[in-house]
């Protein structure tokens, strides 16, 4: 069965999207994230959907599914390369993706993902310093 | 000949069109070389249609010829810029001339009647079709002028590397919205840009539809990773949307363009300063 690849990049997980994503498609690319989010304990998710053109209300359902999702395992979900098409569908279809966060291409993403690590890092060290 | 009455205002042309030009002289209506040119051919067309054809002047070939050019004319009088009854004088004064000339060659009362009767028919017609070319005309000009406006409405500037500025001049409908965001979005992609001005300083009047178009442009643009920033909002227009029970609280509103631009360089993390000077 035709799968989406997820590549591990440390405590990254990177999807890219590059074919047409169909329901069952879409739906088997969420437990498989999820299942390999808890499996490495990763940190961040970067979905890449620049080569996406079509977007339906199922489509941006399982976006913000796999947001949600990772953020109850622990790692930030960040949807990047939206075509300005399918930002404007989305809008139109009044899912806004709240819990997600966007960026303009991947090397921003990955700048986003490691500056919020950076900042949780801090955080806990300051948790520890407070600690001690 | 008997049976051709109007026929024979061809041997009587030039005559004709003297007394025409005369009479559109008189009305004012004129405008000189080019519209000579255009009468001359019209006459000459018409009247060989008339002289060519029988009695009853219809479903003849020669007149969709006259037609055509009279279409032809009256929506290139329109975009010249003459006004619908300048237009509708230029066929009456036609009209005019040529009863004028089948007075002086008929004598007969009831047969200069049913010339001049077939003449208006024939005429009148012809006028319609010259309102509706004239009409036709005057929307081509519109509709052109409509996608001009549509076309430099939306112009995106990139005002510093990162940051663009969208000013909004006029009212925004659903249309022009569209237009506004997807331009707005293709840029933020072929710049690369991650803040985005909308100033709406030009806009006279925000209503809930406008704030939700608003509203729509931002979300768009935050799914594109890209920071949205409306600047330009003047004390009536927060009045309106306060009063309208608008909720604008996710959205970073600047009063200037020139505060959202402090904001924007805040956001990259870039500060302006000011330059020491070179003390002597």
């Amino acid at each position: 069965m035709e799968r989406i690849p997820i590549l591990k990049m440390g405590d990254f997980l990177l999807v890219t999207i590059q074919v047409d994503l169909y329901d069952q498609l879409a739906e088997n690319l969420e437990s498989d994230l999820i299942n390999t989010i808890s499996k490495h304990s990763s940190k961040g998710v970067l979905i890449d959907i620049s080569a996406v053109s079509i977007i339906d209300s199922f489509m941006g359902r399982i976006l913000g599914n796999i947001a949600v999702m990772s953020k109850i395992l622990d790692a930030q979900t960040v949807v990047v390369g939206m075509q300005p098409a399918v930002a404007i569908t989305l809008v139109e279809l009044g899912l806004s993706l709240n819990g997600v966060i966007s960026a303009l291409n991947v090397e921003r993403g990955m700048d986003l993902l490691r500056s919020k690590m950076h900042i949780s890092d801090n955080e806990e060290q300051e948790y520890d310093d407070d600690n001690e | 000949m008997q049976n051709n009455v109007l026929g024979v205002l061809k041997e009587h042309e030039s005559k004709l069109l003297t007394i025409w030009s005369q009479i559109l002289l008189d009305s004012g209506s004129g405008d000189g070389a080019m519209e000579e040119e255009e009468s001359k051919e019209f006459a000459s067309l018409f009247l060989t249609a008339l002289a060519k054809s029988d009695e009853k002047y219809e479903n003849s070939q020669e007149f969709e010829k006259v037609q055509d050019l009279i279409v032809g004319i009256s929506s290139s009088r329109g975009k010249r810029g003459f006004s619908p009854r300048e237009n509708g004088q230029y066929l009456i004064s036609f009209k005019e001339a040529a009863s004028q000339i089948l007075s002086e060659l008929i004598d007969d009362p009831a047969k200069l009647y049913d010339a001049n009767l077939k003449l208006s028919t024939i005429l009148d017609n012809m006028m319609i079709m010259t309102f509706e070319a004239f009409m036709k005309g005057r929307e081509d000009v519109i509709s052109r002028q409509v996608d001009e406006i549509s076309e430099i409405s939306t112009p995106v500037i990139t005002v510093w590397d990162g940051i663009v500025a969208l000013p909004i001049i006029g009212t925004l409908d659903s249309s022009r919205t569209q237009t506004v965001m997807e331009s707005l979005l293709q840029q933020i992609v072929d710049t690369g840009s991650s803040i985005a001005i909308l100033d709406i300083s030009g806009v006279p009047a925000v209503d809930s539809l406008v704030a939700q178009h608003l509203i729509k442009t931002v979300s768009a643009t935050r799914l594109m990773g890209a920071e949205c920033i409306i600047s330009g909002i003047r004390p009536e227009i927060a009045q309106t949307v306060v009063h309208l029970g608008i909720d604008l609280s996710g959205i970073t509103t600047k009063a200037s363009l020139a505060s959202a631009l402090q904001t924007a360089f805040e956001m990259l993390q870039l500060a302006v300063v000011k330059k020491r000077k070179i003390v002597e």
